[in-house]
């Protein structure tokens, strides 16, 4: 009873969290075409990516809600290890800058972020293999 | 590669790490659920080299970073025990918050490479979004470390309170604001490491007034700053995975720091304000009279529950302190022998950080299945013969149930008592944490077991096999 009910909700989940993604990757297309045709492009690409961020705190909020309370330290190293994404600046200041000050900060970045995504990423894994069902 | 493109594998990179948040919901997707993460992590590496590319002398400064801190994370990654989890998120934490710092300070430096406008000329939103992710990255930054230093016992856990400090932290917040405004204006660098001098002073001083037992709030609260420096640095780069990213670890963060609290029954302002624990001592149940406490033998513990149907076994951080945890497995096998049932229950704040006990006991195979959580369990007391508490205290006390005066009243507590016995395992009679009072060690039905947690466990299987 308990688990088909938790089956329905969980299918239901899938399939919004399905259609989520379908917007979200549908959404920024569809939306700068239509602000393109209302404003001749004259809205500011940061009202886009404001809209990005304020959709995804809502998508984090209900996935995050769906996380069961016995993974919520892993949850918490994968989060880590995720906003290690803050890589892709420290890529940029290592490999085109040309100050050298910009290149000292990046790298010192990319190594902390790397022990982050490495470590992050890793000890996350490690955690999950430890979770296991009763042997019957 | 073109723009477009770039800009679409990023957005698949951030769903991806949605995917991977999403696995999390059950344990046997969860493993599918960190692929994807690591999938989506190589996708934003790869397109950012592909987007960019880097001269000769560029990559191999990127190897040679990546191999340092990647050799480096994944040594921790293999060799932390289990136990020192929340350190080590904490720790993690620190890094993500000074990488942050630094990543805004290399686009001030050279703000061409991340196309946001010239030196002397950048815009001044991006000027607003890089002051705001280096502010918060460096909060996030030194807090984290404070934290990591008093999860690590290398710093007391007891409040820190300075005199006037909410003024002073207040001061230190219309500072950086203003600084901020300044930077603006000017692109003044100086204006640049101020924000950044002070945002690290603010963090210093924001964690130090907390508790030990509050941790777990404070490593979730730090947990979503990172992903706010994040997005904010998003922001000024202007890219999609790094927002939905920062996005999504801000609100997961924020919604484990409010189960936290709710969880102990107190607001997040009360918690982030400080000085709970340590300081009240002796509160409650002190009118003089000295009241009988029944204490018991690991023997007569083993009779007590090899003589039972079923067993409650109620694990706090004790536990992982004692590292008790495979001893506790093993109480639970030999246990089975005996044809006794056996469950575990876990309170949402056990531990210092959250979920910290469900680990530990996978740590020591512990299945998932025989794990519950509060709401799951607590009407299953009363049916049970004994509960074991194992370096729990402030969550079993019947205080926050029944007496309204207690500083803890309300709080959401395992009904231990309402077994038939109750076996609490502690090393002496002192209060816990949040120094109250156990009134559970003076009514009939407890049994006090004064020792190490892990030494006691190990006796009561010894003597069961006898």
């Amino acid at each position: 009873m308990a688990s088909d009910l938790m089956n329905s909700a969980l299918e239901q989940l899938d399939q919004a969290v399905q259609s989520v993604k379908v917007a979200a990757e549908q959404a920024p297309d569809a939306v700068a075409m239509a602000a393109h045709g209302v404003s001749g492009g004259a809205i500011d690409p940061f009202v886009f990516r404001l809209a990005i961020f304020v959709l995804s705190i809502f998508v984090g909020y209900y996935v995050v809600w769906s996380v069961t309370p016995a993974l919520h330290t892993p949850l918490m190293a994968v989060t880590n290890a995720i906003s290690s994404v803050i890589v892709v600046g420290a890529l940029l200041a290592v490999g085109i800058s040309a100050s050298g000050y910009a290149t000292g900060f990046g790298f010192v970045a990319l190594v902390l972020v790397s022990v982050n995504i490495f470590g992050g990423f890793l000890v996350t894994s490690r955690m999950l293999a430890m979770y296991k069902k009763k042997d019957r | 590669m073109s723009q477009n493109l770039a800009a679409f594998l990023y957005l698949v990179s951030g769903v991806l790490f949605i995917m991977a948040l999403r696995g999390l919901s059950h344990p046997t997707t969860s493993r599918q659920g960190n692929v994807y993460g690591m999938v989506g992590m190589a996708i934003a590496i790869g397109t950012t080299l592909l987007l960019a590319t880097p001269s000769f002398g560029g990559l191999v400064l990127i190897v040679v970073a990546l191999a340092i801190g990647g050799g480096a994370g994944a040594y921790i990654a293999r060799t932390i025990p289990m136990t020192a989890m929340p350190q080590l998120v904490a720790g993690f934490h620190s890094l993500v918050g000074l990488a942050a710092v630094m990543v805004a300070a290399a686009a001030l430096y050279d703000p061409v490479s991340f196309g946001i406008g010239m030196i002397g000329e950048i815009h001044g939103q991006a000027l607003i979004e890089m002051a705001l992710g280096a502010a918060i990255g460096a909060i996030t930054f030194t807090g984290s470390i404070i934290a990591y230093l008093k999860l690590d016992g290398r710093m007391s856990g007891k409040p820190i309170l300075l005199p006037y400090r909410h003024w002073i932290n207040i001061g230190l917040l219309v500072a950086i604001v203003l600084f901020m405004v300044g930077l603006t204006l000017s692109e003044s660098h100086f204006d640049f490491w101020l924000i950044v001098v002070l945002a690290l002073a603010l963090g210093v001083l924001l964690i130090v007034p907390i508790g030990g037992a509050d941790m777990p709030v404070v490593v979730s609260m730090l947990n979503s700053y990172s992903g706010w420096a994040a997005a904010g640095i998003g922001f000024t780069l202007g890219n999609l995975a790094l927002i939905i990213t920062g996005a999504l670890v801000g609100s997961s963060g924020a919604i484990l720091s409010y189960i936290m609290c709710k969880g102990m029954n107190r607001s997040f302002v009360s918690v982030i304000l400080g000085g709970f624990g340590g300081e009240a001592a002796a509160a409650g149940a002190d009118d003089g009279v000295q009241l009988s406490v029944k204490q018991g033998s690991a023997e007569d513990a083993a009779f007590l529950m090899q003589n039972a149907q079923k067993v409650i076994i109620v694990p706090g951080y004790g536990m992982a302190v004692a590292q008790a945890q495979h001893a506790l497995r093993e109480l639970a096998d030999t246990l089975k022998e005996y044809g006794v049932e056996v469950k575990y229950a876990i309170h949402p704040v056990a531990g210092r950080m959250p979920g910290h006990m469900n680990v530990l006991l996978a740590e020591a195979n512990v299945p998932y299945d025989e794990v519950f959580e509060l709401e799951d369990i607590n009407g299953e007391f009363a049916q049970a013969d004994v509960a074991y508490v194992i370096g729990a205290n402030d969550v079993t006390n019947p205080a926050a149930r029944d007496d309204k005066s207690s500083p803890i009243y309300g709080m959401p507590i395992l009904d231990v008592d309402k077994a038939r016995t109750c076996l609490f395992v502690k090393r002496s009679l002192g209060s816990g944490y949040a120094g109250i009072d156990n009134t559970l060690f003076y009514k009939d039905g407890t049994m006090m077991l004064l020792g190490d947690a892990k030494k006691m466990t190990d006796d009561i299987v010894k003597a069961m096999k006898h």
